[in-house]
């Protein structure tokens, strides 16, 4: 028998509740941070002033063009450099936030571009003050609408998180190419790591599409 | 005036050091993205046009490939492709050829996606048209459906080849010697951290961009050859899960 089934029940329990926590929260972590971070950055694109706008579009598409895994390097190596210590985690959290962060911008600011001009035009004719017409009529709309978009960012977050085991942190992949290592033998591990992504990812894909197939209607 | 070889060693300081390294890494990270981009676009062709396919088994065969692979992460299949698969098979790739194959299968699922949206969003009076006109389904493709849906095709694959571009960087991991890991090389042997990474990015966007200019010179030919003006737009931002 090539596939080791002793072995897997031995692996299996470590990599379901160590390697899965440390993966939700990657996960989750990023997700919340790419989220807030988005649409604050979705907000300051739309800026009237050049000098606001121009820097924001020219970063977010910087940061769209190249790599996840160099930027996790950057945040891993150079920021120790400048005394801001912490740990593998903490730096893996950031660099996937901030990398979706630049994602998630262009999605609200499709939700933002979509809400009707007769919106805008009722706050004004209400005299609504500016920052509520935002707050309470543009942002929950937009933000409806950008829901399933956001969604299967939320779902390739999740995908991305085992690039952090790069950067030593031990998610289920970190977890399981340190199995892995320790015998030279990959192949249950990175299989049951494989299954475990699969299992989560596609379910939730299909939740996704319904949810989009609800708010179409 | 004299040119200056851009990855040579006679640059100054930290860029004489790292260029010529750097360059070797970027021509193996263009090599890749080549590679996976050629058999990701074979994928995407065959699986699409399966997916948008009458015979309920034929579809049923591409949409477990593309939920296949757009549900694990490409370093996991990557892994299992170079670590696992050759103790289940007793067939080992080399390590280029294992990252290629990797990243050919992903993108592939993904381009999948996008064939079959843009050959189901032609109008199907154009193919009750071509049935018509009596062209053979073979003819129906190739003459009618597939140059329209084609237009429609291109900025989403300008995405997925940004995307295969920035994935190529996970080759590194197995040790494929790319720019990603040629310039992590440099930093671990002491390098100017800072100066390493910064020419790192600047050389991906620089693939980026020339990604782009050059599928939105495919799209213009595209949309002339169906007598359309080449469409203004922006490059649409969402790629991973967004290329639908």
């Amino acid at each position: 028998m090539i596939w080791d089934w002793d072995w897997t029940l031995e692996i299996l329990p470590d990599l379901l509740t160590q390697g899965l926590l440390v993966t939700v929260q990657a996960t989750l972590g990023g997700a919340v941070l790419a989220f807030v971070l988005g649409l604050f950055l979705a907000l300051l694109r739309r800026s009237r002033r050049a000098y606001i706008s121009r820097p924001v579009g020219a970063v977010t598409e910087f940061i769209r063009s190249t790599p996840l895994l160099v930027q996790l390097f950057v945040v891993y190596y150079v920021l120790p450099d400048f005394g801001v210590s912490m740990t593998a985690l903490t730096t893996g959290i950031i660099g996937l936030g901030v990398h979706y962060a630049c994602y998630t911008a262009e999605v609200y600011r499709a939700g933002i571009d979509g809400v009707p001009k007769g919106q805008w035009e009722a706050a004004v004719a209400l005299n609504l003050p500016r920052h509520w017409t935002w707050l309470s009529v543009v942002l929950p709309q937009a933000v409806r609408r950008s829901l399933p978009a956001l969604g299967n960012y939320l779902v390739a977050i999740f995908k991305e998180s085992p690039q952090l085991s790069v950067i030593t942190v031990v998610d289920v992949m970190g977890l399981a190419r340190e199995l892995g290592s320790e015998r030279f033998r990959y192949l249950e591990p990175v299989t049951i790591a494989g299954l475990f992504f699969l299992l989560i990812a596609i379910p939730a894909s299909i939740l996704i599409r319904r949810m989009e197939r609800r708010l179409d209607h | 005036m004299t040119t200056i070889n851009p990855c040579g060693a006679e640059l100054p300081g930290t860029l004489g050091e790292a260029m010529p390294f750097l360059c070797r890494g970027a021509v193996v990270t263009l090599q890749s993205t080549l590679g996976g981009s050629v058999i990701a676009i074979a994928i995407a062709l065959v699986v699409g046009l399966m997916a948008t396919s009458r015979l309920r088994s034929v579809r049923g065969v591409a949409r477990a490939y593309m939920e296949f692979f757009r549900g694990t992460s490409v370093l996991v299949q990557l892994f299992w492709l170079f670590y696992a698969m050759p103790i289940l098979t007793g067939y080992q790739l080399d390590k280029v050829g294992a990252g290629i194959l990797a990243l050919g299968l992903n993108l592939g699922a993904y381009g999948s996606e996008v064939v079959r949206g843009a050959v189901q969003a032609v109008p199907p009076g154009q193919r009750e048209a071509a049935v018509a006109l009596n062209f053979t389904p073979y003819q129906r493709m190739r003459y009618v459906i597939l140059p329209q849906a084609f237009v429609a095709m291109v900025p989403p694959m300008n995405n997925l080849l940004i995307e295969l571009l920035k994935t190529t960087s996970l080759l590194s991991v197995i040790t494929v010697t790319d720019l990603a890991y040629q310039g992590r090389l440099l930093v671990n042997s002491g390098s100017d951290q800072l100066v390493v990474f910064a020419l790192m990015l600047v050389i991906y966007f620089l693939f980026s961009y020339l990604i782009t200019l050059l599928m939105r010179y495919v799209e213009g030919r595209a949309a002339r050859v169906v007598g359309r003006e080449r469409p203004r737009r922006r490059r649409s931002a969402p790629a991973v899960e967004g290329a639908r």
